[in-house]
């Protein structure tokens, strides 16, 4: 038995268990856990361990908890299952605490339990993405996606819930997922919630049983609903179909009634009446999906005024009746005509603005029709209208009690080998306007490094070169041509490369220096980083390249910053020179997600080449220990990855003293430069440049 | 040796299409073409690509009996491309037009396909042609050729490029008659689709419900919907017996995207169509 195979004893596992866990709050001894762990198999005591420290990044109780439940866990679940267990408690700890992360690894007899009556569970969280799209597709509106205990909607969002396990295997499981949002667009979308002729919510008004009413309701528009589909997305039906299997005998009758592509809402109710006259309750349908018709219709009702008021204002725009006439006042569309107020809202939809447009095709979506109210122009304006002005003041007003990241961002766990979805909470930052006489301080200092940095650009400047023998070009080259007739004269077979060609050394490169303004750089190297950026700034001026300058810190996840100091667009002017004066050494690094950010803004970049410079002094770090060490260094090496696959080439310079022995792995898909003094970066850094894109 | 024979071996061919294209009419494209080129105007075709530019151009090429002179444009397209340039025949140099200068000697429809492709430098040569005066400098010969009545200009450009450089600069947009093109109607592209691809109606419905859905994917992780042209290479294969929803994922799905994500969401779109 070799090293790796041999059991650990246990007071190898206590000693191991210490360094992971030493933070545990817990007063309980490790010995006991070492002694839990004793009895497994190496392969498993590795697992444990492996999860008690990952866990015990988050929450050093969860840690414990882990290895406490562990040898239980793996008496009852098998090793995906065991795996599910910890990956649900970790996520449920990012969503809801640590307690009920807790509360859920205790109970590791009802999970496996759960497991065990579906084996083939499907998680929401897995296919949020790919649902999404789905229904982008399907609908054409934005119809958001969310966790629910009951699948429904509110014709704004699909609510699903956050696993199924109906079926038996976990393909099936996903397709389920597939369907019951499928039929819930299509609530959405082919009347369920009434139109302008139909009221559905005073036809269910009429039971005294609105319960039940209701549950029927829905059990039959599902019905309805997939012959609807049939007509368009025969595909999609037959799918729906085959997951439900047969209708169960109380449907029959009724599906077969509402089996056509033609079929209202008004066919269901019709249906509805009779079945209610009855006393027999709906069979369940996993695929079916419920009915909240308060929140549809509330939802739908908010919307459609919103939309209503764009339309008419966009109207009121195109008429330049706008202030204008009294208000009130018809417009010449609004005829009393029902049908001639269609054709002629027909045409003028046409000419709508997209915004209204969009407005008005949603509307007809729900309505089937514009609303009369839509067709009169707005009869009052005052200043340019935005109709989202609500909407942005109540934004507003929700920053000023908790600020809203301009985006969020995923990051990598290296130990789920997953993203945690929209984790990084980014904010831009503008930094405070700041001393422009900082940068001539400096240009003086360096009066004649910038000298010869200019003259080595200025040399390096795209321009026009002419080859000459080539074998096409844009013009003759005599000196070749001349030579040829030579050679024929002297009966010598003459050269084919007569032609010249001018080529045009257009550069095409956008760069992003990425600089780290994390408290690690106070002093010494954060001097050298704005001094570094002046010289850069000279060289680039000189060589006409696009370029940009952010810096990047921040406190944890939920407060990731990036300060602007020159966008893409904007001039090295006093203003920009005035923003590197201000760069300040601030909180952390969490590298990840500035990478993600930047390369993102230089990706939008027209130009053919692009490369993100990043400026620091080493090692990923974040405050609360989680983003310290391999996480830290695990997640850059995939933003620079991710940077990678979207056309950024990446190159690091890194001011570092000690020996880095994590950078090969930490810029893994870049190349990159360790400076081991800070004040030879500003003097260093435009030969580093310069070497890049020459 | 006779160097004009030699010279005019290598000048560009001006075809003249001898049988009618298929083209669909969706709007009054038709009328306005004429009528620009009743009026000597340049005209610009708006759009996103696949959507029956290139086959309009051909067909009113047809239609008005003049030859036609396509340039697909690029980014290493140089002035000389277009106007013209001396080439080495036996022992003297002959001078060769390019397309655009073959094109206005002949009285041609020249159409520049994909026109901000090419390099900024090319469009400036157009701009004397596009406005009144009509006018191709060829500054190598010291020749200034003025364009007879039956030349016309024609560009395209697809306005849905997100990248700044591929913008059309406002001094030759506006030196143009702009037409803009979209995919056509539902109907009406889904029987370009079955004339074209040779599929019965019910298919090329289907697939052109197919695109529909993908164009609703749009700036949500699509740079561009499915085109007319990706579903007419769908519906060869399908005409040809490959199984439908294997000839969409082909042609429709892994031209659209690379992205696994996104490629899943596509065959989910494909599985619902058929
Ligand atoms: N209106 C139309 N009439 C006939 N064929 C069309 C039409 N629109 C698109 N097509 C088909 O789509 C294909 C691509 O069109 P094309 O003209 O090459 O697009 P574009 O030039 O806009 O990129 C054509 O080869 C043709 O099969
Ligand atoms: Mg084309």
């Amino acid at each position: 038995m070799t090293a790796e195979t041999r059991k650990l004893f246990a007071d190898e596992l206590r000693q191991r268990l210490d360094e992971l866990l030493f933070a545990s709050h817990s007063h309980r001894s490790s010995k006991t856990l070492a002694d839990g762990l004793e009895k497994l198999a190496r392969a498993q005591q590795e697992r444990v361990l492996h999860w008690t420290g990952v866990a015990a990044q988050s929450h050093a109780e969860l840690g414990y908890h882990i290895a406490a439940l562990s040898p239980q866990a793996l008496s009852l679940l098998d090793e995906a299952g065991y795996e599910a267990w910890v990956l649900a408690a970790l996520d449920l700890c990012d969503r809801e605490g640590s307690l009920a992360a807790m509360a859920l690894l205790r109970d590791v007899e009802g999970f496996s339990a759960t497991r065990e009556a579906a084996p083939a569970t499907a998680r929401l969280a897995d296919l949020e993405q790919r649902l999404g799209r789905f229904l982008q597709g399907l609908s054409g509106r934005p119809l958001g996606l969310a966790a629910a205990a009951v699948a429904h909607t509110d014709t704004q969002t699909v609510f699903l819930p956050g696993e199924l396990a109906a079926l038996s295997t976990a393909e099936e499981n996903r397709r389920l997922y597939k369907a019951t949002a499928a039929l819930l667009w299509a609530q959405t979308r082919y009347g369920t919630f009434g139109s302008a002729v139909v009221d559905v919510g005073a036809l269910l008004a009429r039971w005294p049983d609105r319960e039940r009413a209701l549950r029927w309701f829905a059990a039959l528009e599902a019905a309805r609903l997939e012959a609807v589909l049939g007509a368009e997305l025969p595909g999609l039906a037959a799918e729906i179909a085959r997951l439900r299997g047969p209708w169960p005998p109380a449907m029959e009758e009724a599906a077969r009634r509402l089996g056509r592509a033609d079929a209202g809402v008004a066919d269901t109710i019709a249906v509805l009446d009779e079945l209610m006259a009855g006393d027999a309750e709906p069979p369940p349908l996993p695929h079916a999906g419920a009915v909240d018709l308060e929140a549809a219709l509330a939802t739908r009702a908010a919307r459609m005024r919103r939309e209503t008021e764009v339309v008419r204002q966009a109207l009121a725009a195109m008429k330049g009746v706008g202030g204008r006439k009294a208000s009130g006042a018809s417009a010449p569309l609004a005829g009393t005509d029902a049908s001639k107020l269609e054709v002629s809202a027909a045409g003028e939809m046409s000419e709508l603005p997209p915004d209204a447009q969009a407005a008005a095709q949603s509307l007809m979506q729900d309505l089937g029709e514009l609303p009369p109210e839509a067709l009169v122009p707005a009869g009052h304006i005052e200043g340019p209208w935005h109709p989202d002005e609500d909407a942005a003041a109540e934004e507003e007003a929700a920053a000023a009690r908790h600020a809203q990241p301009l985006r969020r961002y995923d990051e990598w766990d290296y130990r789920r080998r997953a993203y945690r979805r929209g984790w990084c909470h980014l904010f831009e930052v503008p930094l405070p306007p700041g001393d422009a006489g900082y940068v001539d301080t400096v240009r003086q200092r360096h009066a004649a490094a910038i000298q010869r940095i200019r003259r080595r650009f200025e040399w390096l400047r795209g321009e026009d070169r002419l080859l000459g023998r080539q074998l096409e070009g844009d013009d003759l080259d005599l000196d070749a041509l001349v030579e040829a007739a030579g050679h024929r004269a002297a009966g010598v077979e003459p050269e084919a490369r007569l032609y010249s060609r001018r080529l045009r050394n257009e550069r095409s490169l956008a760069v992003m220096f990425m600089v780290d303004m994390s408290g690690s750089t106070k002093g010494w190297v954060n001097d050298a980083e704005r001094e570094a950026l002046v010289m850069l700034c000279e060289a680039l001026e000189t060589l006409g390249d696009a370029y940009a300058i952010y810096g990047f810190s921040g406190w944890t996840r939920s407060r990731c910053e990036i300060y602007p100091v020159k966008g893409f667009g904007e001039p090295y002017d006093a203003t920009v020179r005035g923003r590197i004066g201000a760069i300040r050494a601030r909180d952390y690094t969490r590298m990840g997600v500035a990478i993600r950010h930047l390369s993102g803004l230089l990706a939008e970049q027209p130009a053919r080449h692009k490369l993100l410079v990043t400026l620091s002094d080493g090692r990923p770090d974040d405050h609360g220990d989680e983003y310290r060490g391999h996480y830290g260094v695990e997640d850059t090496r995939r933003a620079l990855q991710e940077a990678h696959e979207r056309g950024v080439r990446s190159y690091c310079v890194t001011i570092d003293r000690h020996g880095a022995d994590y950078l090969p792995r930490l810029y893994g898909p870049a190349r990159y430069t360790v400076i081991d003094e800070a004040k030879k970066l500003p003097l260093k850094v435009a030969d580093i440049y310069r070497r890049l894109t020459s | 040796m006779d160097k004009e024979q030699d010279a005019r071996d290598i000048a560009p061919v001006l075809a003249r299409i001898e049988s009618e294209p298929y083209y669909q009419t969706v709007a009054n494209e038709v009328t306005l073409f004429e009528s620009a080129c009743r009026r000597r105007l340049p005209l610009l075709l708006k759009g996103p690509t696949g959507c029956g530019k290139t086959r309009f151009v051909e067909y009113m090429a047809w239609r008005l009996r003049r030859p036609l002179v396509t340039v697909a444009c690029h980014d290493d397209l140089t002035t000389a491309d277009l106007v013209g340039r001396y080439l080495i025949v036996g022992s003297e140099t002959v001078w060769v037009d390019g397309p655009l200068a073959a094109a206005v000697r002949a009285g041609a429809i020249c159409y520049l396909d994909e026109i901000v492709e090419a390099r900024k430098d090319t469009t400036v040569v157009i701009h004397p042609l596009a406005d009144s005066r009509r006018m191709l400098a060829i500054d190598k010969r010291g020749e200034l050729l003025a364009a007879p009545d039956e030349f016309m200009l024609v560009i395209s450009y697809n306005p849905g490029y997100q990248s700044v450089l591929k913008e059309i600069k406002p001094s030759t947009r506006q030196r143009f008659v702009a037409l803009e093109f979209d995919y056509p109607a539902a109907e009406v592209e889904a029987g370009i689709v079955a004339r074209e691809g040779g599929v019965d109606g019910e298919t090329a419905r289907r697939l052109v419900k197919l695109a529909e859905l993908t164009r609703n994917l749009k700036g949500a992780g699509l740079d561009e919907g499915a085109s007319t042209r990706l579903l007419v290479h769908a519906a060869q294969l399908i005409a040809d017996g490959v199984e439908p929803a294997a000839a969409c994922t082909a042609a429709v799905a892994r031209a659209l995207s690379d992205d696994p994500e996104m490629t899943a969401t596509l065959d989910d779109l494909v599985a619902a169509v058929f």
